[in-house]
């Protein structure tokens, strides 16, 4: 019997490796049922904690009375903000600067914030207990309106900051403001506007709204009175940044604290930061002596944990009556609720807000950002994107079609015509930013061609027509949007999470055989890191990705890393990644040079290991050079391979795309039908186009969830209004539309493999494409800018405001 | 609280236990069978993440009682896959069609899906979107969802299925 060898091709299919639609490694677990979430973790012993939360948006605590709930059987303790103290930690740091309440300090600052703890043997002894405690409250005026917050006679919300002019980011100028953060040339931006042709202002305002992963947050703590020893299991997006933060406020030494990440039921940003349910879990665990079990129900998680956007942005932009943009100057009111959770990199408490000039080439620009506090949730997240990048995309591109209208000038012509070129790359922003790469004209071009834009602008006009015949009651509206994100924080120059940089890591260990683990300071929320990742490795050194375990999620095993947001996986603990492999490649190289008999410089890389240049005869595969690596090394060179890299990435990377929205809205019914989405991504080098899709398909469904309906609105009285699956739109497979994708590819010249990061684009591009279409439709009959969400009734409203009901 | 004893069929195994009359099916099936697959999303009935199949019914089981569940017939996702441990069409075609990221509503969209393959056994796009209407996803979009249970019923009924996943 003759064996062939394998052809190039199949050695190259049989590696998996980048830009092949590898199937995931994961779904083997997840379709069965065998993911192991943290819900599904049961220890001996363990209790449940449940929260008492506050009735009002603001009040004094007069009385926490707890003596019921402890008659209550298989109650176990109850926790106040006093049981706390003894340990100081009834408060705890925030990311951001500020300092946010574990459990009421004497007063509560929102609806449904933590008052006390209920410890029981099982969840229903739990919230018996938790509805059985008594509090008395004495009401204060509630601010729920962040344009309301710094009026000369508001109510004081802080007490803890009396007297305190200066925050973690600089002076305050009231009592309830946070922080100014300000960025570019006032005088240079001033004076553009003095001589511009056109300005527009207009505000708009990006709604406040929640991350809502299914799986809420939750977490075990256990810990081990003999050893001393702290082990927490927890939905954490960044588990490595949770063991220093535990550490440093529990004082427990961190090499005591075993933070374990399992399977995670999605995070989209809202599971980043550290709360009070985890300090309580960990309090409870020290203070019984048993593990402890938190998890909050959905309302708790939409009502509490970490909300995202409500940022206020009054958008000024200067241009030449021929459609050249000269200036930009944007105003935000950043509403941070009673505590300021946001969990961005340190030293920028407005993200990277100054991703504002987007796209385009503005000379000159400036931002300033007010943080305030008011009488609702704490945070605010990047929902499923870079820091305030969402906010900064849809600021600028609602700008660019408020001022094409103004000018005249059809909205994506308007952008071709303000493009950065592909020749000014790299690109310096007026706003600070170094944009790594960019094709804008050829992507706008390439969606315009794909939906042939020219014949839907026709064909709009023409239903136009149609409507004021009153042969329809339909209004066309088409959605162009064009994004540049700002992902991959980032470098530690300039990016820290309380002091720590923002490097990621991995470490690759090839055992004799040739198979190996990978160990990431990251952690996959659905991403899909366990196939992707391996793909790098099996593209750079010739181990197929069947062949490698990746894994994630314990501090004791895993290099530190920041964790998984802000799409920073690919961006660094991808760079780290490749960067990991090459030393590999590098030792590999001297041991095939060794056992070859050859000098290293006489050989070359092919696909799966090493030939003689000129001799393809001789070589030396992978799988070779690793049983030789361990038990037949070179004299004098140390046995194993296996290398780690923590990688500090030298800029960010700039991803970028194109959408277009076609919508028909029905003025007597206000209900939006989506006709058409296309969107074209380009996140640099491709690794998995499968997952790429799958990514952007999410995002887009997330934006669309968030321009036409997702909102957590408060009343003013402070009552949170659509706080359960009743109110929060989340789309079902029926009202979500049909997505088409497209890429080009253009990849980041400083990334050791060229990718940028794609998680995020869809929900930063989307959301404004969205916006931008229902704007459209009815910006033909005399509005200028629609506030989202738009829902029905909203579109209903808008369309009785200007005369179409008649 | 006074307990009453439950019995009924859980993936083709006898199933009992002792409960409070207000312990929901999801935390009867999770914490005293220990079958963990169906998961717990909203506990309003929403999301469809605790969805299971009983007595020929999709049911989200955090808003039944286990006492309402005695004597049925119930099959989670841990009964999905055959016997000899290769997948039921439904779990292959999740994987292949990449139906799933995060995997935290898989167990319930599958169990649901498959009652839906038993309603109809060539449902329509329209009529799959509508018929998985009652589970949310946040990671997909549900397009690729779409195609697998498609990939799935095509399986099911004998006939090849071409498309591959975007």
């Amino acid at each position: 019997m003759t064996t062939t060898a394998p052809t190039r091709e199949q050695r190259e299919a049989k590696l998996e490796g980048m830009g092949c639609k590898r199937k995931r490694v994961e779904d083997v677990r997840f379709t069965q049922g065998k993911g192991t979430y943290v819900d599904d973790i049961k220890m001996p012993g363990m209790l449940y904690g449940d929260f008492v939360r506050s009735q009002h948006g603001h009040a004094r605590i007069k009385k926490i009375d707890a003596s019921k709930a402890l008659k209550v059987p298989g109650v176990v303790a109850v926790l106040t903000a006093k049981d706390l103290k003894g340990v100081n930690l009834a408060w705890m740091p925030t990311l951001a600067g500020d300092v946010q309440m574990v459990l009421a300090d004497g007063k509560v600052l929102f609806q449904n914030q933590e008052i006390a703890f209920v410890v029981a043997n099982d969840r229903y002894a739990a919230a018996d207990g938790a509805e059985l405690v008594e509090v008395e409250y004495e009401a204060l005026p509630v601010i729920v309106d962040p344009f309301k917050s710094m009026a000369p006679g508001a109510t004081v919300l802080r007490e803890d900051l009396i007297g305190k002019n200066t925050g973690a980011h600089g002076p305050r100028k009231h009592h309830n403001h946070i922080f100014e953060w300000v960025m570019g040339d006032k005088d240079l931006t001033d004076a553009a506007f003095n001589k511009a042709d056109v300005t527009i202002k207009e505000l708009f305002s990006y709604h406040r709204t929640h991350p809502s992963p299914l799986e809420t947050c939750q977490c075990v703590a256990s810990f081990d009175k003999i050893k001393s020893e702290l082990t927490l299991w927890g939905t954490f997006q960044a588990p490595h940044v949770i063991r220093t933060v535990a550490s440093l406020l529990s004082k427990i030494p961190e090499h005591k604290i075993h933070v374990i990440a399992p399977d995670i039921g999605g995070g989209f940003g809202n599971k980043v930061g550290a709360y009070p349910g985890y300090i309580c879990a960990i309090v409870a665990s020290i203070v019984t002596g048993k593990p402890v079990k938190w998890v909050e129900d959905r309302i708790e998680n939409l009502t509490s944990t970490s909300f995202a956007r409500d940022y206020h942005m009054t958008c000024e932009m200067a241009a030449t009556k021929e459609g050249k943009v000269t200036g930009l100057r944007v105003h935000v009111l950043a509403d941070h609720g009673a505590f300021d959770a946001c969990a961005d990199p340190s030293k920028w408490p407005a993200g990277f807000f100054n991703i504002v000039t987007g796209s385009y080439d503005f000379p000159v620009a400036h931002v300033a950002v007010d943080g305030v506090y008011t009488n609702k949730a704490p945070g605010g997240v990047a929902y499923r994107c870079s820091f305030r990048v969402t906010e900064a995309a849809y600021c600028i591109e609602r700008g660019m079609d408020v001022m094409a209208k103004k000018l005249g000038l059809d909205p994506a012509e308007f952008r071709l015509r303000n493009f950065i070129k592909r020749e000014q790359f790299p690109y310096q922003s007026a706003l600070g930013w170094e944009y790594d790469s960019g094709d804008y004209d050829t992507a706008m071009r390439k969606v315009m061609d794909a939906v042939d834009y020219a014949g839907l602008r026709a064909e709009q006009a023409a239903q136009r027509e149609a409507f004021k015949r009153g042969e329809t009651r339909a209004i066309m509206g088409i959605g162009v949007s064009f994004f540049t994100e700002i992902v991959g924080a980032g470098p530690s120059k300039n990016c820290d999470i309380l002091g720590v940089a923002m490097f990621d890591s991995c470490e690759i260990r090839i055992h004799p055989t040739g198979a190996a683990i990978a160990r990431m300071g990251t952690k996959s929320q659905g991403q899909g890191h366990e196939t992707t990742y391996a793909q790098i490795i099996a593209t750079e050194i010739g181990i197929p990705a069947a062949d490698i375990m990746v894994e994630e999620g314990n501090t004791d095993t895993a290099p530190y890393g920041l964790g998984t947001y802000g799409s920073r996986s690919t961006p660094v603990a991808g760079a780290a990644i490749a960067m990991a492999a090459r030393k590999i490649k590098a030792k590999a190289q001297m041991i095939a040079a060794y056992k070859l008999e050859v000098h290293e410089g006489d050989l070359e890389w092919d696909i799966d290991g090493f030939r003689v240049k000129g001799l393809p005869e001789k070589t030396m595969s992978m799988k070779d050079i690793s049983w030789a690596a361990y038990n037949s090394p070179p004299p004098n060179m140390e046995p194993g391979l296996e290398a780690v890299s923590y990688y500090d990435p030298p800029n960010m990377t700039y991803p970028f795309g194109a959408y277009i929205c076609v919508m028909d809205i029905d003025v007597d019914t206000g209900v939006a039908n989506i006709r058409r989405f296309y969107a074209l991504d380009d996140c640099g080098t491709r690794i998995n186009p499968m997952i790429i899709e799958g990514q952007v398909h999410g995002g887009l469904t997330e934006a669309f969830a968030i321009a036409m309906g997702q909102e957590i609105r408060y009343d003013e009285f402070g009552n949170v209004v659509g706080g359960s699956f009743m109110d929060f739109f989340v789309p079902t497979a029926v009202e979500t539309p049909k997505w088409e994708t497209d890429f080009t590819v253009t990849p980041s010249p400083h990334h050791p493999i060229g990718a940028k990061g794609v998680g995020e684009s869809p929900n930063v591009g989307g959301v404004p494409a969205f916006s931008n279409a229902v704007n459209d439709a009815f910006s033909f009959f005399g509005s200028t800018h629609i506030q989202m969400p738009h829902d029905h009734w909203r579109n209903w409203e808008a369309a009785k405001k200007f005369g179409l009901h008649a | 609280m006074a307990k009453t004893h439950v019995t009924m069929t859980v993936n083709g195994e006898p199933a009992e236990g002792l409960v409070e009359p207000r312990t929901l099916l999801i935390h009867f099936i999770r914490e005293n069978l220990s079958l963990t697959g169906a998961h717990i999303g909203c506990e309003t009935s929403h999301c469809g993440a605790c969805t299971v199949d009983l007595d020929g019914r999709s049911v989200k089981s955090c808003s039944m009682f286990a006492v309402q569940a005695q004597g049925a017939q119930i099959t989670t996702i841990e009964g999905m896959a055959h016997a000899d441990g290769t997948l039921h069409a439904l779990q292959e075609g999740f994987r292949m069609m990449h139906g799933l990221q995060c995997g935290f509503c898989t167990p319930g969209m599958i169990m649901r899906a498959h009652r839906l393959l038993q309603e109809n056994k060539t449902p329509t796009e329209d009529e799959i979107r509508f018929g998985i209407a009652g589970n949310l996803c946040r990671c997909t979009g549900y397009q690729n969802i779409v195609k697998a249970i498609q990939y799935a019923a095509d399986k099911l009924n004998g006939v090849p299925h071409k498309e591959a996943a975007e």
